[in-house]
């Protein structure tokens, strides 16, 4: 089952990297990049089953990055709505060169 | 039987995934991305992390979904869904990228199953045993104040920062 689940794991990242490279819509980007994190859990804890709990701690970090990242992105999110009245990627590139 | 759960929480998984990227509405990627990460609960059960399974649930599902969905809700997005996508050379460029990605996990993963360093692990025997010793959240908990505590009280003050910007940045006046 470990083998699985890490194909399942890599599946799922690169499904969440071809999300984050088509999607415009910044909150769906956004769930995109959670998507990657789950995936990296899911390899973390099926490897924890052979090596060790600390596989699991990792997971329990990144969750609450995870957390702390999504408040602060979502803030900025709702910020850049404010001020552009949408959330489309496209239209922010003024850091772009 | 275990492996037949697996296997159908694997199918849930990879459908939600790529609903996630699919669905035109952004509450839609929501409820898909919601079903991926019940389903990755249930995986992580059969992998004996039932803690993590337990915050997986209450944790993401519960508290970080429902805060994309009040964004989601909050932010008048319109319902022409179209220019959500990147179409035409974006697009190529977007899968050849991730076809690179998925064709280097591959590699990597060649192998992985009867590598000779697991015999210095101790495997799922001796993860049974300690979970038997400790119990599912005792086992976390121990190293977790233990080895990690200096890991944990930082991760602590990470949550106040980004509580405190959080506000910050999405308070009207700044």
């Amino acid at each position: 089952m470990l083998v699985e689940a890490l194909v399942l794991s890599a599946i799922l990242f690169v499904i969440g990297t071809a999300g984050v490279l088509i999607r415009r819509n910044a909150i769906i980007m956004f769930l995109c990049i959670e998507l990657m994190l789950n995936a990296v859990n899911l390899s973390f804890v099926a490897l924890s089953r052979y090596l060790g709990i600390e596989g699991q701690l990792y997971v329990f970090f990144v969750m609450t990055v995870a957390a702390a990242e999504a408040a602060v992105g979502l803030a900025i999110i709702i910020a850049i709505f404010r001020h552009y009245e949408t959330v489309n990627v496209d239209n922010f590139n003024l850091l772009k060169w | 039987m275990v492996d037949l759960l697996f296997y159908v929480f694997a199918a849930v998984v990879l459908g939600g995934g790529l609903g996630v990227v699919l669905a035109r509405s952004p509450v839609g990627s929501l409820l898909f991305m919601l079903a991926t990460l019940f389903a990755m609960a249930g995986i992580f059960v059969l992998f004996e992390a039932h803690f993590l399974a337990a915050i997986q649930v209450m944790v993401y599902a519960g508290a970080i979904m429902v805060l994309f969905l009040f964004v989601i809700m909050l932010l008048n997005l319109g319902h022409d869904f179209r220019k959500d996508f990147t179409y035409g050379a974006g697009m190529i460029a977007a899968f050849a990228v991730a076809g690179l990605l998925a064709g280097l996990l591959a590699r990597q993963l060649r192998g992985t199953g009867d590598h000779p360093l697991y015999a210095f692990f101790p495997g799922p025997e001796g993860m049974d045993a300690l979970l038997a010793e400790r119990g599912a959240v005792g086992a976390i908990a121990h190293p977790l104040f233990t080895d990690y505590v200096v890991a944990f009280e930082l991760t602590g003050i990470l949550l106040l920062m980004a509580l405190v910007g959080a506000i910050a940045i999405a308070k009207q006046r700044v």
